[in-house]
């Protein structure tokens, strides 16, 4: 279904979609907040810009260094050319060490390869301890946005999922109650777990350490407790220097949720005593993306949300209104580099506003990608046959102007007689909740032409326009 | 005479045809700021609805004819950011490296832009006592920097909005969110129907718990969208282009401020 | 699998992006004129409360005041002077450590720019301890106060194994309907003591 289907389902329940909105728009204007605090903010975001320009121009020889670094810390770093290869390789350490029971904290590349279902189906329970990755996974449903998974339920809908799951009171909806319950039940997980994965927020190339950022503390009580870590990560999440993390620290949360820093930064260099820490480093189309000038930019992404908070069209037609495992603006870039038949429509569920790219901390142009994807889905032929046709219609007449002149001047000599049910026919979808603009008898360079000729008076005041009742 | 700057009007197609009235306040406020205009009327439409869509192979005869019409003209002046945007951003594609393109995009602006910059003319007499609430629409926000957005960091500046305080009696309201979009966006309004007018409903939304009286934007296609969703539910605000306001609030004034760019200074 | 590594690295070599600079990070970042006072502002503000002492004796009366410390049954304490009823380096399993009521431990230094105090496993069997505690305590001496992160990664070195983590604040979560919950996973509650000297 395409996305203007799914969030016209979504806007129909306009208390809901503006609920939504708001929620969204409360966290934009924490960004806001805290962005306007630092002087240096746009400094910051060009110097994060700067930095991932040139790792990628770069990478094999960044990706080289780290996992010799990383090796010689003893980190076991394996090497996935895409989704399969990853979770084969996850469940492969998991099973040679008898795993059953693992604990993670939130990764969208575990998302995007779809890694819990094929572990459960491999008999390997996984329980998702972000609360919100949490709340999302109970229902079994997918995150609806990559930092806050749960934005789009309410508390009652909350309350009565763990109502049902956890026994909590019925109608209990306040949310500290029903965090204290997800904690009291997370932690017996915790307490059971054989090993703990986790994501990558930025790895080190200089240092062969990796840096997971978290809230709650989720990822660090999920992999301090069992003996086994494994950390996947998508190769563009290197960076050259662990001096570079201050730049990205700083902007992350910040354009995030509107932190200062998330509340726990942890910092890994190898396996803790005793234990054993594998990582794994994901292409899954990343490389292709690096080879394309246009695209080439959507690889700085930091994963932060903040073009989804602030885009206008996300707050209103939620995170499911994409069906794709980033949504958003962003997710509207590399969706379609996945499968441009498959997501043909989300580069066109975009006002082409640019907020997304002012807001991006690290200049991602992404309402520029976004129109250099309808170039490119319209290119491919996946463009509706409908649209195309108006466009070259309308181009052809736009080619001549004594056409485009005469056909403006039946239009504005027939329209006013038309009755209102086939002006407003349900094919006008303009019409469905808007009045079309009314039709002057005369257009501009008619007037203008009468102006010049001597019709104006002696200020340059026009003669007024006639308009069609 | 013949030092004088040739300055072309560009009128976008859907102003040329359904808000004529635009057209002409353009070409009035312009007359009164001393600057003759020419309207090469071969002029359509500068393509951006078909570039907007991806068929750039239906938006490229379309940027070539603009520039044939075009590229004569010192300084390209047009009522509308979006089209602006289009010529100065989005035209490389198909004129990159033609002789006379870099100077074409250089030269063409929006109208506010070329009376604030080019004209250097930042304070307009006149009168306009009326609750105004300012629409940034984005492309001349965003592509164009007419004004500063609310989501970078730095000094706060608004092309469009100075030109408007300038006016006496003028009362600019304060929206809760000063520069989301409105959800018009070409095609978008159509194909994303549902959730452009929400889009639309919501900006009207804060106009009306802000108090304003006359909705205004420097972009028509903006206002078209929002002026359809107000008639529809019957609201008692009304829409003009930022063009008419200067216009009819200059009508009767006796001078303009000038800047030093411009020699010419006489009411027509 | 040393065939993916070649794969990738070779797919990545063949589609060579343009060359560009690594930036300079030596900019005028942002100062504060009492980097202390702007931490403590700040750790108020993620949450947490920020205590300036001037000695041991006082962190134990601070702790004494708190309600958190007075009802925990197990407490931790790795801070010279401060006492505990657990024995950390006896624990074999960091498991045992959920039973933890409250910790004292050691930062090694505080960022003003966000609150946020560096702490690290060394010399600490069980790094989960600053995680898995109800409350948490961190004790940072008051000059080692830094303005902001990059003067905090000019202070760190990684060059062998080890975990080392920056604190901000108790463990929070927003994740339903976006309103603020204090003690999601981690510690309910942080106190970081400013020790003069």
């Amino acid at each position: 279904m395409s996305h203007a289907t799914l969030a016209a389902q979504f806007v129909a329940d306009d208390q809901r979609a503006h609920w939504h909105d708001q929620a969204l728009w409360f966290v934009r204007a924490k960004r806001d907040k805290m962005a306007q605090a630092l002087p240096e903010w746009e400094l910051l975001r060009e110097t994060a810009a700067q930095i991932k320009a040139h790792t990628v121009s770069r990478l094999a020889d960044y990706l080289e260094q780290f996992a010799e670094r990383a090796e010689s810390l003893g980190v076991k770093v394996h090497w996935a050319r895409h989704t399969a290869e990853h979770n084969q390789i996850v469940l492969d350490i998991l099973r040679s060490h008898e795993v059953t029971r693992v604990v993670k904290s939130k990764s969208m590349l575990t998302e995007e390869c779809h890694l819990n279902p094929f572990l459960q189906r491999h008999g390997i329970e996984v329980v998702d301890t972000d609360l919100g990755e949490w709340i999302v996974q109970l229902r079994g449903e997918p995150p609806s946005h990559i930092v806050l998974p749960a934005i789009h339920i309410k508390k009652e809908e909350v309350g009565q999922l763990f109502h049902e799951r956890l026994g909590t009171e019925k109608g209990a909806s306040e949310p500290k109650y029903l965090a204290e319950a997800a904690r009291r039940k997370l932690r017996e997980c915790f307490m059971r777990a054989e090993a703990g994965i986790t994501g990558v927020n930025f790895a080190v190339a200089e240092t062969g350490g990796f840096v997971v950022c978290t809230n709650e503390g989720n990822a660090d009580l999920g992999v301090s407790l069992p003996k086994l870590h494994i950390a996947c990560m998508g190769i563009e999440k290197l960076i050259p220097r662990a001096q570079d993390l201050g730049v990205f620290l700083r902007l992350l949360a910040r354009s995030a949720t509107g932190q200062p820093i998330t509340t726990y930064s942890s910092h890994f260099h190898g396996p803790r005593p005793g234990g054993e820490l594998h990582l794994v480093l994901v292409d899954n189309g990343r490389s292709d993306l690096l080879g394309s000038d246009e695209f080439r930019r959507s690889l700085n992404c930091i994963r932060c949300g903040a073009c989804m908070n602030t885009c206008p069209v996300y707050r209103r037609s939620g995170g499911y209104s994409y069906a794709a495992t980033i949504p958003g603006p962003i997710g509207s870039i590399l969706s379609p580099a996945r499968d441009a038949r498959m997501y043909y429509s989300l580069p066109h569920a975009c006002s082409l506003c640019g907020s997304c790219t002012d807001v991006c901390p690290v200049k991602i142009d992404i309402h520029h990608q976004l129109l250099t994807w309808r170039r490119e889905i319209a290119a491919r032929g996946l463009l509706s046959w409908h649209k195309r046709l108006a466009m070259r219609g309308a181009s052809f007449v736009l080619r001549r102007t004594w056409l485009y002149v005469l056909l403006g001047k039946m239009m504005r000599g027939v329209g006013p007689w038309l009755p209102r049910w086939l002006l407003y026919s349900p094919l006008n979808a303009w019409g469905k909740q808007r009045e079309l603009p009314t039709f002057p008898r005369r257009s501009f360079r008619e007037l203008y032409r009468n102006q010049e000729d001597g019709q104006r008076d002696r200020l340059g005041r026009p003669p007024s326009v006639e308009r069609s009742p | 005479m013949s030092n004088k700057p040739r300055v072309g009007l560009f009128i976008p197609c859907y102003i040329d045809q359904f808000f004529p009235q635009v057209g002409l306040a353009t070409v009035e406020i312009l007359k009164r700021l001393g600057v003759a205009v020419d309207f090469p009327e071969a002029q359509t439409c500068c393509g951006q609805p078909m570039a907007n869509t991806g068929c750039n192979a239906a938006a490229r005869p379309l940027a070539l004819k603009f520039f044939e019409v075009f590229k004569k003209y010192d300084h390209v002046v047009c009522p509308s950011g979006s089209c602006v945007a289009m010529v100065r951003h989005h035209y490389d594609e198909y004129l990159e490296g033609e002789p006379g393109f870099e100077e074409l995009k250089r030269n063409t602006f929006e109208l506010c832009e070329f009376i604030h910059d080019v004209l250097a003319v930042r304070q307009l007499e006149g009168t306009f006592p009326h609750r105004v609430g300012l629409h940034q629409s984005c492309h001349g926000l965003r592509e164009l920097r007419l004004g500063s957005s609310s989501e970078i960091v730095g000094e706060s500046y608004n092309k469009v909005r100075a030109l408007l305080a300038s006016l006496e009696g003028i009362e600019l309201t304060r929206l809760q969110r000063p520069d989301e979009c409105c959800g018009f966006g070409g095609t978008f309004a159509v194909s994303e129907e549902a959730v452009s007018s929400m889009m639309g409903l919501d900006r009207i939304h804060d106009h009306e718990q802000a108090g304003s009286e006359i909705l205004t934007a420097a972009d028509m296609s903006c206002l078209m969208h929002l002026d359809g969703l107000i008639r529809r539910q019957h609201k008692p605000i009304r829409v003009m282009h930022v063009t008419e306001i200067l216009a009819a609030a200059t009508r009767d004034a006796v001078r303009i401020v000038p800047g030093e760019l411009e020699p010419s200074t006489t009411v027509p | 699998m040393t065939e993916s590594k070649q794969a990738i690295l070779s797919a990545i070599r063949g589609r060579n992006a343009p060359a560009a600079p690594l930036a300079d990070l030596k900019r005028d970042w942002i100062r504060y004129d009492d980097a202390q006072r702007q931490f403590a502002a700040v750790l108020e503000s993620v949450g947490g409360r920020c205590v300036a002492v001037a000695s041991a004796a006082e962190i134990s009366n601070e702790l004494a005041g708190m309600p958190a410390y007075r009802e925990a049954g197990q407490i931790c304490s790795t801070v010279p002077g401060v006492a505990g009823n657990v024995d950390l380096p006896r624990v074999a399993d960091p498991h045992e450590l959920e039973s933890i009521d409250f910790a004292i431990l050691p930062g090694e230094f505080a960022v003003a720019e966000n609150g946020a105090v560096w702490v690290t496993d060394e010399g600490l069997p069980h790094r989960v301890v600053f995680f898995i505690a109800q409350h948490l305590a961190l004790v940072v001496r008051a000059s080692e106060v830094v303005d902001n992160m990059h003067q905090a990664y000019e202070r760190l070195r990684f060059s062998k194994p080890g975990f080392g983590a920056f604190i901000s604040g108790p463990s929070k979560t927003a994740d339903i309907e976006q309103s603020l919950v204090i003690g999601a996973h981690g510690a309910r509650s942080l106190t970081v003591f400013l020790l003069a000297g």
